[in-house]
């Protein structure tokens, strides 16, 4: 049988010429990006906002701007309303009542429900979130602090574990990352909520396990071919992590495909934001951290003098005479 | 390296049947899965966004317990001074700015004073901390100030009585499996599986359900009453239900019986079968309830649920037989509500529902049928995408994938994790990224091969210098998952245990268990090329 090979033997693409051409367009993208996020916004759910979220099932497709006029005949404050997934799915936002706690909350949604039965028979709540201001203000907090603390947190590990420089490429790649997604979801309006918070920090730690399989066979060049050019080096190992490269992203593409088209409506923004940050993190771990390295100096003495220290017992494994030994 | 002793075999294959078997549960209807011995009972849980259920964060507002102590302690210290022995003349008490001061009307007894009140501010604690500081200010005044741990102390088991009396009320109401968590220092998480009402559940937790009985004050004058000023002795309660058609009604501040001493509460009906509430004493309430109507008879009392007045009506007779009904414009209902409510006790604080996410069981369902056949489709894809990349190999790889699989749910049975939505999601994403580390072995071979290494070397080289690689790939993609895990709730929570299981699983799987595949294949076969 003749087996798929998505990179050809020997490719050999000159990533690292192509940085000058890459960082502008990832400037430029990241600018595009953050502008979006600036200017027109995300588009926070109750999650972050606070407010009560009630997902209406109608038995068949409704246009929104009648459910609108319901609601509003019920003076229960503005109400958003958004298809969701399916045409006979709505989401309708409504900002939560200033007083009178659980009770108020229940009210509104007991009138709405009213309302909507009497407008559309058949019409079933399949779900209700209600989250106070206090509560999503929190949630705003600890959901910027996990991105945060992820993103630290990996970028000393591979700092302990590599040189600085690789510290610092990858915690500019994987804010690239970050700011990416938030630019795409500023830019489709797809609802930002703590789903999608898990989704980023997902991205995050895909993105670094690329990065990381990549930082590691750099290294591992850097002591094999010590006389050797760094730009020739640095496109010689994404090169030869390539073919893995492609393979991994591949693989979770189609199981996020799956995912996207088969796993239901509730999911589909999470699964959107991770396809993105597949693609994002890919591209980011070969052409903004690898060519990265470059701009930071890295040098081979200072990956050699780490090198020996850590990994002195798989040094003199590699010189020892195993290599052609055909021993079952 | 492809040497495996028997008892490598051994300890690689057993962790690997066991969280496979602990994974089979899971498939089996839940009353097959309870005639199993208890040990093998290890289902995984299914999130209320799954199961369908609603989760309701409840808040305990601080400052309230801190208020409902000044009070306590205002009348406390006035029991203490005025009826006490000697008698000391009090004045000037008040509670402002969450202090509580007086004056002491004879200079000479305000150290007598102090003495006496010293021991109401003793901790209950064994750490000798106190719960209330007092002093002396311009040589008459006493003002006492509540310490921050006294008050820590208060809110603690204030919410350890409230998580119990919202779990009795959530029994009640014969709900399975409720959860019910104490979180943070004021907050108690309720987690009801499958409710059909969560309406009910949220008036039912919203109640304090502190009940009163207290006389009418008669002599008021109604114009000063509806402007919110009661003679003393008395206060002006919110009386919704006023026949009279005014808002409000006048009772006497003295409590005739309070909830406390109920030994049990009903739903039943009047003579116009009417929705009430029968309410039993315990001995001594029902003594001082026949007391105190035998000597009001033909007058009105009050009964006041939560501070407002459900319904006053007239005592036509003394009630001696320790038994009243509550009535006020119930439907069975609510009555019904309000009897668990009492039948519970009172909750020690006001609870607001802070947060709330029910989804309908119907939803539930639907979610769960889009994720298994998303878990499938996504295992068949990468299956066959991995079978024609790297053909024997990717059988492997597969195994070890359908394998990695049944651990992680095994897993999640033996620690009782709770399977969400996006726990859903972080199980396709394991799928797609569990092979990663097969994948990164695998190149690493056909680089070796293509290098012109012997295939027994090129498979130990790839594994070794794979694995290192793999390593460090997943510790920094555990540190994202133990953040997430840390600071996440609900359901950023269910995706990082997945998240975290399948890193742990995978790695173990990928790494270990295909190679035992491969070296089995290789020493058996000893083939001459491989086709990878």
């Amino acid at each position: 049988m003749k087996l798929l090979k998505l990179v050809p033997d020997n490719t050999n693409i000159g990533f690292v010429a192509m940085r000058k051409w890459a960082f502008a367009l990832t400037a430029l993208l990241t600018v595009l990006a953050v502008g979006a996020t600036l200017h027109k916004g995300l588009n926070m759910g109750v999650d972050f906002v606070g407010g009560l979220m009630i997902e209406a099932k109608f038995p068949q497709t409704v246009e929104t701007d009648r459910v609108r006029t319901t609601i509003a005949r019920l003076n229960v404050g503005e109400s958003s309303l958004q298809q969701f997934g399916d045409p006979k799915t709505v989401q309708i936002r409504l900002p939560l009542p200033e007083q009178g706690g659980a009770g108020a909350s229940n009210a509104v949604v007991e009138k709405t429900r009213k309302a909507m039965e009497a407008e559309f028979p058949g019409v079933t709540f399949s779900r209700y979130d209600t989250v106070s201001g206090k509560v999503s203000g929190e949630l705003v907090q600890t959901g910027v602090l996990a991105v945060m603390l992820a993103v630290i947190g990996i970028a000393i590990f591979s700092w302990f574990r590599y040189e600085w420089q690789f510290g610092i490429s990858t915690f500019v790649a994987i804010m690239h990352d970050v700011l990416m997604t938030l630019g795409f979801f500023a830019v489709t309006q797809l609802e930002f909520d703590l789903n999608i918070v898990a989704a980023v920090l997902t991205i995050v730690g895909y993105s670094i396990n690329d990065k990381m399989v990549i930082d590691d066979r750099i290294r591992e060049n850097m002591r094999k071919y010590r006389k050797m050019d760094k730009k020739a080096l640095i496109d010689l190992s994404v090169n030869e992590t390539l073919p893995r490269t492609v393979m991994t992203s591949m693989t979770i593409l189609l199981a996020l495909g799956a995912l996207l088209l088969f796993g239901g409506h509730v999911l589909r923004g999470f699964t959107a934001a991770m396809m993105l940050g597949v693609v994002v993190g890919t591209y980011s771990s070969i052409y903004v951290s690898s060519s990265l390295l470059i701009s930071l100096g890295l040098t081979p003495a200072a990956a050699e003098k780490k090198a020996a220290k850590k990994s002195f017992v798989g040094d003199a494994e590699r010189v020892g005479p195993r290599d052609d030994g055909a021993k079952p | 390296m492809l040497n495996f002793s028997r008892w490598a075999v051994f300890a690689i294959l057993l962790p690997l049947a066991i969280g496979a078997l602990c994974a089979i549960p899971t498939f089996l209807p839940e009353s097959t899965v309870a005639q199993l011995p208890r040990f093998m009972q290890t289902r995984v849980n299914l999130g209320l966004d799954l199961a369908g259920g609603s989760h309701l964060l409840l808040e305990a507002s601080t400052q309230d317990v801190a208020k409902q102590r000044l009070t306590n302690m205002e009348e406390q210290v006035r029991t203490e001074l005025r009826r006490g022995d000697p008698k000391i003349a009090i004045g000037d008490i008040s509670s402002r700015d969450g202090k509580l001061s007086f004056m002491v009307r004879d200079p000479s007894q305000v150290d007598a004073a102090v003495e006496r009140i010293r021991p109401l501010t003793q901790g209950a604690g064994l750490t000798g901390q106190r719960d209330f500081n007092v002093e002396v200010v311009n040589s008459s005044s006493i003002v006492i100030t509540p310490t921050d741990a006294g008050i820590g102390n208060a809110v603690k088991s204030a919410m350890e009585v409230a998580t119990e009396v919202i779990r009795k009320r959530i029994d009640e109401m014969g709900t399975r499996e409720p959860t019910i968590q104490q979180q943070g220092s004021n907050r108690i998480v309720v987690q009801v599986p499958g409710l059909q009402d969560p309406k009910a559940l949220k008036d039912l937790l919203g109640q304090t359900a502190k009940l009163e009985f207290k006389l009418v004050d008669t002599t008021a004058n109604p114009a000063e009453v509806a402007q919110g000023r009661a003679p003393v002795g008395s206060e002006v309660l919110p009386y919704p239900g006023n026949p009279s058609g005014s808002p409000v009604i006048a009772v006497k501040r003295q409590v005739m019986v309070s909830g406390e001493d109920l030994t049990d509460a009903t739903q039943g009906y009047d003579q116009n079968n009417q929705a009430i509430v029968n309410i039993r004493f315990n001995g001594s309430g029902g003594r001082k309830f026949g007391q105190v109507t035998s000597q009001n008879v033909n007058r009105p009392f009050a009964i006041i649920l939560d501070g407002k007045v459900l319904s006053a009506p007239n005592i036509n007779e003394p009630i001696l037989g320790g038994s009243a009904q509550v009535s006020g414009n119930f439907t069975v209902e609510s009555a019904n509500q309000l009897a668990i409510a009492l039948r519970s006790g009172k909750l020690p604080v006001a609870l607001t529902v802070v947060e709330e996410r029910t989804v309908g069981p119907g939803l539930g369902a639907d979610s769960i049928r889009a994720g298994l056949i998303a878990s499938i489709i996504a295992v068949v894809a990468v299956a066959v995408f991995m079978f024609v990349s790297y053909g024997r190999f990717g059988i492997y790889a597969n195994i070890a994938v359908t394998i990695n699989v049944l651990v992680i749910l095994g897993v999640m049975g033996i620690l009782g994790a709770t399977l969400t939505l996006p726990g859903i999601a972080g199980f396709v994403l394991t799928i797609g990224t569990a092979v990663d580390a097969n994948v990164l072995i695998y190149e690493r071979i056909r680089e070796e091969r293509r290098r012109g290494r012997n295939i027994v070397a090129s498979i130990e080289h790839g594994y070794k210098e794979a694995s290192r690689t793999i390593f460090e790939a997943n510790v920094t993609h555990a540190i994202a998952g133990g953040i997430m895990l840390a600071l996440g709730s609900g359901p950023v929570k269910g995706f990082a245990i997945v998240l975290l299981i399948g890193i742990a699983t995978s790695v173990f799987t990928a790494v270990t268990f295909t190679r035992l595949l491969v070296a089995r294949w290789v020493r058996t076969h000893r083939p001459t090329e491989i086709n990878i």
